[in-house]
């Protein structure tokens, strides 16, 4: 688990340089780094259809960021601005909860999810059946399109809903003019 | 349970950027980490030590497989996720082309 370990390290740096970053465009690419760092820890969880999902995701949503940020300005001219009251309460809140949720998010995983358990019910029943009920080798396939294809329904429902309102936003100012 | 923490550190990366931060793009690459941390994090759960994919024509004794039911579901929530980003991306884009500006500030005094 060492190299999970310095996978994971790596990728709250390159996060905590993407959101502190003056450079949008430089926010950008480290988010870009984090995210091609998640797709090798799936690859490292046993997870490569997840991997290739996300190598593809993450270079979509760069190109995506970069578009925008070359559309209009690179620089972050809030960064760097000199803390008032409010802000050092917002850093005070946001420690002990940052604490407090740590603490209990990592008991409660702990308690309903050891990590070295055996697999339940369900998966066994996906490893063992899934071939002879769906007729795919690869079982995340078998999930997606047979065992939870209503799952896959909705999910294509929420993508275009959201292609929708992002055109529906950016046409208005089309129409404008 | 070092890995679970981490993971959880990443997620509240994204949290501090989306309450502290003032700038658009930057409340986006927020969402963005805690969607990566948490994909992550359903990821690990379904993994045992030594795990092999979920990829196998039948079950070989003695052999460990990873759980296929998380890595279907955040396979697609992964997939939401890029829908969240773009949509941000285009609420972002369509504000700055109306106050010329990523500054949240700037929007709350336009108010009213």
């Amino acid at each position: 688990m060492a190299d999970l370990v310095i996978l994971l390290i790596f990728m709250v740096a390159a996060g905590i340089v993407a959101v502190e970053i003056k450079d949008l465009l430089a926010s950008a690419i480290a988010l870009g780094a984090v995210g091609f760092a998640v797709a090798i820890g799936f690859i490292r969880l046993a997870a490569p259809d997840l991997a290739i999902v996300q190598i593809v995701i993450e270079v979509l949503s760069v190109v995506f960021f970069v578009a925008v940020i070359l559309k209009t300005t690179h620089v972050d001219s809030a960064a760097g601005r000199a803390y008032k009251g409010a802000d050092i309460f917002t850093f005070v809140v946001f420690g002990v909860f940052a604490f407090v949720f740590i603490f209990f998010s990592v008991k409660l995983l702990l308690s309903f999810a050891p990590m070295d358990r055996a697999l339940g019910p369900v998966a066994n029943h996906y490893l063992t059946q899934g071939l002879a009920e769906t007729g795919a080798v690869n079982r995340v396939t078998a999930v997606v399109l047979d065992y939870r294809a209503l799952d896959t329904l909705g999910e294509a429902t929420v993508l275009f809903t959201a292609v929708i309102g992002a055109l529906s936003v950016l046409r208005l100012e089309g129409r404008k003019k | 349970m070092i890995v679970l923490v981490i993971s959880l550190a990443l997620f509240l990366v994204g949290l501090y950027a989306i309450i502290t931060k003032r700038n658009m793009i930057k409340v986006a690459i927020g969402f963005s980490l805690m969607e990566y941390a948490v994909n992550f994090l359903l990821a690990i759960v379904g993994f045992r030590p030594g795990a092999l994919p979920p990829i196998l024509k039948a079950v070989e004794v003695g052999k460990v497989y990873a759980d296929p039911l998380p890595q279907a579901l955040v396979l697609t929530s992964i997939v939401i996720g890029l829908g969240v980003t773009a949509f941000l991306l285009a609420l972002a884009l369509r504000l700055y082309n109306r106050i010329g500006s990523f500054d949240l500030e700037e929007i709350q005094r336009l108010k009213g």
